[in-house]
């Protein structure tokens, strides 16, 4: 066995990478070729801005995420907005999961009336672009069923985004075998006991990583709910601007606002499928 | 045998898919109790035929009736019906999520709603029945192939069922595997439930079945007692197949 016990390799070395691959590959080439990217484009920011006399106003900024008044601490506008957009954001994700499962499941029936209206469903909803569905919904929909703008906005990123769930469920649903169909019909559970106990418990993992990207989706897409003027954190970064015109300074801040939101989620899911991969 | 009441009454059923013809005019009926080994070459419908039995595949034409029921696709009772006809699977197709003990219960509970503690009690049961209690806290992958089958076997028991069908029940199980399944199945053949069994384990079926049934291209080719099925059947491809399959 001792002779097995191969502690480096023998035999003639292999002739090495030609040098500017080994150049450009190694890690401190790497992070200074970043730096100096990323330096140009802040130094381009910078000098364009100076250049156009813009001038920075940072100091000002703190005020919009929290004051200490006299009457004590009170948060700012981009806090209360950012509430603002992830009730939305929880409320449209809600009703757009329903909605996708139901989509999904229509699609699913092997009814030919089902699949027909869920495929044309998918169809409309995908082709249709999410400001011109705002617009139907508030301009259109809205006055003939008399919903306000806030409901607007919520029913067109439900219906929006449950296009994109109800394949992300199918694509759940379907990745289950046919065995666990057969297996639960043999003990005699109905299709609903089926989905309920047996498939969908088994397929959140596999709609676990793209149902985090269309939670992400969505909450960045809420944003554009702000042409219509409803009250959350891009219209009030829009409102400080009106009232400040520190465009530059407010929508940096917003960017990052959203940026630390969805990175947040992001990391927290990740652990959650590690935890749902250990458990199979 | 004749003197106990029919379980499977099979009348002249036929079974396409598309145009191919799965099943042709078969004829067979099973009385309470009894054991049926079916056998024969691949693509020759066993397993179609089986099926039928608890509605995972609907026939075309012809009659089916189980224990009083008239199977038929649309059949506003097969969910009763599949609660009576237990069905093991050649993959064993358990739930992977659940553990095992949660695999016999769930069953039990959902469809029959019997509560938590009795249904807990029946499954524990049926896991000394089948030789593994000490596996029920696991999960189905951390089982060997023949736990796996014999939880698989157990599941269907839960249910309480009437008649068991076995599909290719050994086939997907290494060598040495088969016989701790095998001799589950024998002890319940001894318990007196009623068993339709597709298998090539001959020796599974000179010492458990009643009837032997030789199947080919969808037709049922021979139907014999095991004595004479092993040694003098009546039609030569049966000869032949045996012959094959008993070679080594």
């Amino acid at each position: 066995m001792s002779d097995l016990g191969i502690t480096r390799p023998r035999g003639q070395a292999l002739p090495k990478p030609p040098f500017y691959k080994r150049f450009f590959g190694s890690v401190p080439v790497s992070v200074v070729i970043y730096a100096i990217i990323v330096g140009l484009i802040a130094y381009g920011a910078y000098t364009g801005a100076q250049g156009m006399g813009y001038n920075w106003q940072w100091y000002r900024v703190p005020q919009f995420l929290y004051r200490n008044t006299e009457v004590g601490f009170e948060w700012g506008e981009i806090p209360i907005g950012l509430v603002a957009t992830v009730k939305l954001s929880v409320t449209a994700f809600l009703l757009a999961t329903a909605i996708g499962l139901l989509v999904a499941l229509l699609r699913l029936s092997g009814l030919v009336i089902g699949s027909a209206v869920a495929v044309g469903f998918l169809e409309l909803i995908r082709n249709i672009p999410l400001l011109v569905l705002l617009y139907l919904f508030y301009y259109v929909l809205g006055p003939i069923f008399g919903f306000d703008r806030y409901t607007a906005s919520i029913l067109t990123l439900a219906v929006f985004h449950s296009a994109l769930i109800s394949e992300i469920l199918r694509a759940g649903i379907n990745a289950i075998p046919a065995g666990q169909w057969e297996a639960a019909k043999s003990i005699g559970m109905s299709p609903y006991q089926t989905y309920r106990y047996i498939i969908l418990p088994q397929s959140v993992r596999f709609m676990l990583p793209p149902m985090t990207g269309e939670v992400v989706h969505l909450i960045k897409s809420s944003a554009i709910v702000s042409v219509i003027a409803v009250a959350e954190l891009t219209t009030f970064g829009r409102n400080i601007i009106s009232d400040t015109y520190m465009s530059f300074e407010i929508w940096f801040t917003i960017a990052l606002v959203y940026l630390v939101v969805t990175l947040i989620l992001s990391i927290g899911v990740s652990h959650l499928e590690k935890k749902y991969a250990v458990d199979q | 045998m004749t003197q106990a009441d029919p379980m499977i009454e099979v009348t002249n059923l036929d079974k396409f898919y598309g145009t191919f013809q799965a099943l042709k005019n078969i004829d067979l009926t099973v009385h309470q109790g009894e054991k049926v080994v079916i056998c024969g070459p691949s693509g020759s419908g066993k397993s179609t035929l089986i099926r039928c039995f608890n509605g995972l595949e609907w026939h075309n034409s012809g009659r089916l009736v189980i224990d009083g029921i008239e199977v038929y696709e649309g059949a506003s009772d097969i969910r009763e019906l599949r609660q009576e006809v237990g069905m093991v699977f050649q993959q064993f197709n358990l739930f992977p999520h659940l553990t095992v003990l949660e695999n016999l219960m769930i069953g039990p509970m959902k469809v029959r709603k019997v509560p938590k503690a009795q249904a807990e009690e029946t499954a524990r049961n049926y896991l000394d029945r089948v030789h593994i209690p000490e596996q029920a806290d696991k999960y189905p992958a951390q089982l060997s192939g023949g736990q796996q089958q014999r939880v698989a076997i157990a599941r269907s028991l839960c249910m309480e069922t009437r008649i068991m069908l076995f599909d290719e029940p050994t086939s997907a199980l290494d060598p040495e595997m088969i016989n701790e399944v095998l001799d589950v199945m024998v002890e319940l053949a001894e318990t007196g439930m009623t068993m339709v069994v597709v298998t090539h384990e001959m020796g599974f079926a000179r010492k458990v079945a009643d009837t032997m049934v030789f199947m080919e291209a969808g037709q049922i080719v021979e139907i014999s007692p095991p004595e004479q099925f092993f040694t003098n059947p009546s039609s030569e491809r049966c000869r032949l197949f045996l012959d094959q399959i008993l070679a080594h």
